[in-house]
């Protein structure tokens, strides 16, 4: 039953983000793509570039958006709720104990573990987005006509930007969006 | 913190995080420090300390960082209502914005304009993505840590190559992180 599938694919990936940010993201990944296939890696970097540019955690963008796609406003409830409930169990018993775990040693070296872990699968998620938009099916191949060279140059562009002027993620974003715009528009 | 008036809170509540996940961009870092402005710095709901370790809370527990926040604040000033109601403020503006995309993504995939905004957009939040990673990356390396070193290593190529489940590795490194916190308190404890 979809709603089911919904509930524990995000009740998942509420359960085992940690770090905050993107760290959602190889989650949501490996559920919405390679175990459900709700939506495919065209989708997933656009649905990534949505929740980018509006409001909320990525996690609940994912949720409400995934739902909505697969089953409706009510498999978006369902896929929302899921995603935050882990959330509402976890915190609600660490809040109650704080007092007793006030330094929380254990929790904080847990997290500097998992840090470098979060770290490698963002970039994996990263490369799946990567490899889909800059090489024609998806396979790395530098043969001519597998290549989109204006996606590679954007790419590259973009984050030379980034790294050296540190602006608004959302401007460089919509800024590479809107040059594919008007060069598909002159172009043909 | 006022108890008398617990209508009142709870409404304050629920508007404040409505408000704050509405309009705030840029993530869960952004909106907790918004939190702290609000309920710390103009309400004097909350000490500071207290708010601090409210954060650490929110920081730690997996989950969106947003939601974590709302919750520990909903906890602290409502109790249990306070939770319903906070968490609520949090998810409802996300979920409206989103479901409304989600209709519009479908109907305007297939338009010419949409569908060349989007193209040069995937590489522009590719590069957002790995640039932070990149961020990420050269934190992990200034650990000077080689274990952290081996987890970063060993859990890239089981995931990407191997095709290992997410949550089997996050699993796992939980376990070496508890193994190695639980060793250094007694490498601690007797010198």
């Amino acid at each position: 039953m979809i709603y089911l599938q919904l509930f524990f694919a995000f009740v998942q990936i509420g359960a085992f983000s940690f770090g905050g940010g993107y760290a959602a993201m190889p989650l949501i990944q490996a559920q919405v793509i390679d175990t459900y296939h709700w939506i495919n890696a065209t989708d997933f970097a656009d649905l990534v570039t949505i929740a980018e540019m509006t409001p909320g955690p990525i996690a609940i963008n994912a949720a409400s958006f995934v739902g909505n796609q697969v089953a409706g406003i009510l498999g978006a409830v369902v896929a929302t709720i899921a995603v935050a409930l882990p959330s509402c169990i976890f915190v609600t018993i660490l809040a109650v104990l704080y007092q007793k775990y006030r330094k929380m040693t254990l929790m904080q070296g847990v997290l500097a573990t998992l840090r470098p872990a979060v770290v490698s699968m963002i970039f994996a998620a990263g490369l799946t987005i990567l490899i889909p938009t800059i090489f024609r099916d998806g396979v790395l191949s530098f043969a001519a006509g597998d290549f989109k060279i204006r996606s590679a140059l954007y790419f590259i562009v973009a984050l030379f930007v980034l790294r050296k002027w540190k602006p608004n993620p959302i401007l460089v974003m919509l800024g590479c969006g809107v040059v594919e715009l008007i060069i598909q528009s002159v172009i043909l | 913190m006022p108890s008398a008036d617990n209508k009142h809170v709870l409404r304050r509540l629920f508007l404040s995080t409505l408000y704050l996940s509405a309009f705030t961009f840029g993530g869960g870092y952004v909106i907790i420090t918004l939190m702290k402005e609000r309920f710390v710095d103009k309400l004097h709901w909350i000490e500071e300390d207290e708010m601090l370790d409210m954060v650490a809370i929110a920081q730690s527990s997996p989950g969106p960082i947003a939601v974590n926040g709302a919750i520990v604040l909903g906890y602290k000033l409502g109790g249990f209502p306070g939770i319903l109601v906070s968490v609520l403020g949090a998810i409802i503006p996300p979920f409206v914005i989103l479901t409304v995309i989600s209709f519009f993504y479908n109907a305007f995939k297939s338009s010419f304009a949409i569908q060349a905004l989007l193209t040069g957009m995937r590489s522009g939040v590719a590069a957002v993505i790995l640039s932070v990673v990149w961020d990420m990356f050269m934190g992990v390396v200034k650990s000077r840590d080689w274990i952290l070193y081996a987890v970063m290593i060993l859990s890239f190529v089981l995931n990407y190559f191997l095709h290992v489940n997410v949550v089997l590795i996050i699993l796992a490194v939980i376990v070496i992180g508890i193994l190695r916190t639980w060793l250094n308190g007694r490498k601690e404890v007797r010198p």
